[in-house]
């Protein structure tokens, strides 16, 4: 489809969506839309939409599968792209048509608006976002083109902190107790118990608390305690380090809050849409479009088509519950527009879908549990009567950072010759064996020592051991 | 709330390619893992006897992110198409290398194979190599041609050579540059003939004359002799493992010549030309006359590709089970091949385990003190790669059996 349309029309446009974004009382960052080709859309997308990043081949990778892909038509481009800052930035294809970009600006306000509100992003400073990104970009090319570090070294230290990017706090909100804070709580931990009869009772003996363990509460924060105990790192390795930390914190509220994201995205983009009086033939093609964006995608979970659907659900139940919904949980307080800031403000997508999502959406949607039965995959529940429950907990464990397994480090000299204890905390679910023996040689490359990590494996406790030469499993 | 609308610009876009380093970085490791594999992809069969444009598929596993990930061991939800009903069959168990993966919480997105065509795959091995004495030592250039043709101008030279044109041109410079022209008489007292305009004569240095080289063609012919033993004992996965063997030499000698030949001696307790389709395919049987082999393969460097024209590179294959009565015989002919070829090798083919020193053909080799001679053992698959690098190094220190 042929782009007729300039500038100009997109700023009139973007003017009405905007009286539409305060009318609806959506509070968005300033907005800053820029247009760009495919190519810099790929490259955005290898980049995750900053102006400026470090280098690293990964990123040169991801352009090359991207490209590929988008070459042989497996997948398209998105429309958009929108990063978290203040003001808010975001790229619209300029080959796309005029509905679409409309389309786009709109749904760009939505993400803006949740950007600027929800509580998992409130951590960061949205107003420094790009300028961080632009130092850490200009601290790693320093180092590379350091004679005395290079472009290898770098690489190396890289490679390994991307491994363990992921094995960091989930939920950023919750605050870390600081050092002196933990050893508090483990010297009251080691007290006796209130007992209203301690004056009867006998008393009970006083187990010394051990307080030179480090950590002295399993962490999971891999990457930062490495940071701060590895004495093998020279600080522009700890620097890297911390700098692949810090931006794995920017992207970790987008991970833990992709569904009711795009979802709110969706839900706004339409409204505004629909509110437009947009001429007959854009808003048949915007209805086009938002229906190829929100289709359930069968085997798979479209985080638009959830979202959306468990958003309206919300809406509904408050705007227009069923009786069988009043009876259960009582006429409403509020409207559904109310109902929805207040839930953008405070949910992520685990709590979002887990208060959300009902067994009635679900079987609506056809929501399964999918098992591997040899070589096929082969449906394993239903979310019917008996099982929509536990559709939903196989759900919830593998949305946002539930994908990534949790490793704690133990303790850092575990049988007094500094090798590190790591432990997997299973849930049921294995760690790719072949995976976690490489990972664990970056840990080791990184800590210098032995590395000890415990899982669990066919139901049985393993310990899957790197020394630096052999790997062994017991 | 404002909103700023930054227009594309061409120019930018054009300035922006801002992966390309990461790309070329990425591309780089790309190859190292190639190479890293060489020795796997060599033993794969389907390389074996290829035309060089065919394009391999080459999985990679250098250049895998690795992280702590989950298995596949628990259930996964997702939507259905409507109707799902449990115990249904809804696809495949996404594998390795299969298909893009899905929501990139699967270790199998990462796995990609790699399109090379066999000659960079052939460029790549032997960049790896790195042999520097080789070059030197076994690789020989006949002169097959020499004249001589001209390369640029000289100021000393015999007359026939006198460039007329150039000689002119210097000595106006010449003028030119003495201000002869407009001051005829005040620097050139000697100068001043009657008639009254100077006289510029040429002097030695304005003389030109054309330069001439010569010229070398050098004839980069090469004959690869692949001698191999059919008896009874050589079964199709020996047959392969020569098979394997050659097919590298080939390629290996290829990159190196223009032209390359290829001549098969099959032998049993006696010896034959044959062609490609029999060397490997027909199956002998009968006892084993190594010396008839070699007998064979002197008789045709002799015959055809005498060693002042060309290069030869001849390959023994065996496994090793010599009438043992044959042993001197073959043992004077290997070290006659020596010196009429630029390397002679020599590789038993055993499987590990049933070896017999005493029997084996490898032991008597021993003996042979040739610079260019070299034998390896393949006991496997594996030992492919690692056996013709040590033939080509032909470094006798680490030329122990290479199991």
């Amino acid at each position: 489809m042929a782009a007729v349309w300039d500038i100009r029309d997109l700023e009139y446009w973007d003017a009405r969506i905007r009286e539409k974004v305060q009318e609806f009382g959506l509070t968005c960052y300033p907005q800053e839309f820029e247009l760009c080709d495919h190519t810099q859309m790929l490259s955005l997308m290898a980049y995750s939409g900053m102006p400026s990043h470090y280098p690293h081949w990964s990123y040169g990778k991801s352009f090359e599968r991207q490209k590929t892909l988008y070459d042989h038509g497996v997948s398209g481009l998105p429309y958009e792209m929108v990063i978290n800052s203040d003001p808010c930035l975001a790229y619209l294809m300029r080959q796309n048509s005029l509905a679409l970009q409309i389309l786009t600006i709109a749904h760009v306000y939505g993400h803006n608006d949740f950007f600027a509100n929800n509580f998992t992003f409130s951590h960061l400073h949205a107003g420094l976002v790009v300028e961080t990104f632009k130092n850490h970009a200009n601290r790693v090319r320093g180092y590379i083109a350091d004679p005395s570090i290079g472009q290898e070294a770098v690489e190396l230290v890289l490679d390994a902190a991307h491994a363990l990017s992921l094995q960091c706090r989930r939920n950023p909100a919750i605050r870390q107790r600081s050092p002196a804070e933990q050893r508090r709580a483990a010297l009251e931990a080691a007290g006796p118990s209130p007992d209203p009869f301690q004056s009867i009772h006998k008393r009970p003996g006083y187990e010394v608390p051990e307080l030179s363990r480090i950590p002295l509460e399993p962490e999971e924060d891999l990457l930062a305690f490495l940071r701060d105990y590895s004495p093998k790192l020279a600080d522009w390795q700890r620097d890297l380090l911390a700098i692949v930390h810090e931006q794995t914190q920017y992207f970790m509220p987008q991970i833990e809050t992709k569904i009711m994201n795009e979802g709110w995205a969706c839900y706004w983009h339409r409204t505004i849409m629909n509110s437009l009086d947009l001429p007959a033939d854009l808003q048949m093609e915007f209805i086009i479009r938002h229906n190829q964006v929100v289709r359930p995608i069968p085997g798979d979970i479209n985080p638009y088509h959830l979202g959306l659907k468990v958003w309206d659900d919300i809406v509904r139940r408050y705007d227009d519950p069923t009786p069988q919904e009043i009876e259960e949980f009582g006429k409403p307080d509020r409207s559904g527009r109310d109902a929805i800031f207040q839930i953008r403000d405070v949910d992520r997508d685990v709590s979002f879908l887990r208060r959300f999502l009902t067994q009635k959406l679900m079987r609506e949607m056809d929501m399964i549990e999918v098992e591997p039965e040899g070589d096929d995959l082969v449906v394993s529940r239903i979310s019917d009567e008996n099982d929509w429950q536990h559709v939903k907990r196989t759900l919830l464990s593998f949305i946002g950072m539930g994908s990534t397994p949790v490793i704690r480090v133990i303790d850092a000299d575990h049988s007094g010759n500094r090798t590190l204890l790591l432990r997997h905390e299973y849930d049921g679910r294995e760690l790719l064996l072949d995976y976690a023996e490489k990972t664990l040689r970056f840990v080791h490359q990184l800590w210098g020592r032995r590395i000890d990590l415990q899982t669990m494996l066919d139901g049985r406790e393993v310990c899957l051991s790197w020394d630096g030469q052999d790997f062994i499993q017991n | 709330m404002t909103t700023v609308f930054r227009n594309y610009s061409s120019s930018e876009a054009l300035q922006s390619d801002r992966s390309s380093g990461d790309r070329l970085r990425h591309r780089q490791k790309v190859r190292e893992a190639i190479r890293d594999n060489i020795a796997d992809i060599v033993a794969e069969q389907s390389i074996i006897g290829r035309s060089r444009d065919t394009i391999i598929k080459v999985p990679l596993r250098g250049i895998k992110e690795y992280r702590f990930v989950y298995g596949d061991n628990s259930g996964r939800a997702g939507q259905g198409n409507g109707d799902s009903q449990p115990g249904q069959v809804v696809g495949r168990n996404q594998q390795e290398g299969e298909g893009i993966g899905k929501a990139g919480d699967r270790p199998g997105v990462d796995y990609y194979e790699t399109d090379v065509t066999l000659e960079e795959l052939v460029d790549m091995m032997f960049e790896d190599l790195e042999l520097p004495d080789l070059e030197r030592k076994a690789l020989r250039e006949t002169i097959s041609h020499s004249a001589t043709k001209r390369k640029g101008y000289r100021k000393v030279g015999i007359h026939v050579q006198l460039d007329k044109r150039r000689t002119v041109l210097s000595r106006i410079r010449r003028k030119v540059a003495t201000g002869a022209e407009s001051d005829e008489t005040a620097e050139r007292p000697e100068a001043g003939p009657p008639e009254g305009r100077a006289r510029f004569p040429f002097i030695q240095g304005d003389l030109r004359f054309r330069r001439r080289t010569e010229d070398v063609d050098y004839e980069s012919n090469a004959v690869v002799l692949c001698l191999m033993d059919t008896s009874g004992s050589m079964d199709t996965m020996k047959k392969y493992l020569a098979r394997s063997f050659f097919f590298l030499l080939y390629q290996f000698v290829r990159t190196r010549y223009q032209h390359v030949e290829l001549v098969f001696v099959a032998h049993d307790a006696e010896a034959r030309e044959v062609s490609e389709e029999d060397f490997f395919h027909k199956g002998e049987s009968g006892g084993t006359l190594i010396s008839s082999a070699y007998a064979k393969a002197l008789e045709i460097i002799d015959q055809r590709y005498h060693p002042s024209l060309w290069n030869v590179y001849a390959f023994h294959c065996s496994d090793g089970d010599n009438m043992s009565s044959d042993n001197p015989q073959a043992l004077k002919l290997a070290a006659e091949l020596c010196k009429t070829c630029n390397l002679f090798g020599y590789g038993e083919i055993k499987p590990h385990g049933g070896y017999h020193e005493s029997d084996a053909m490898i032991s008597v080799f021993r003996d042979l003190e040739a610079e260019n001679f070299q034998a390896v053992r393949i006991g496997d698959k594996s030992d492919i790669w690692a056996g013709f690098k040590s033939f080509l190094t032909k470094d006798k220190a680490t030329a122990s059996p290479t199991d």
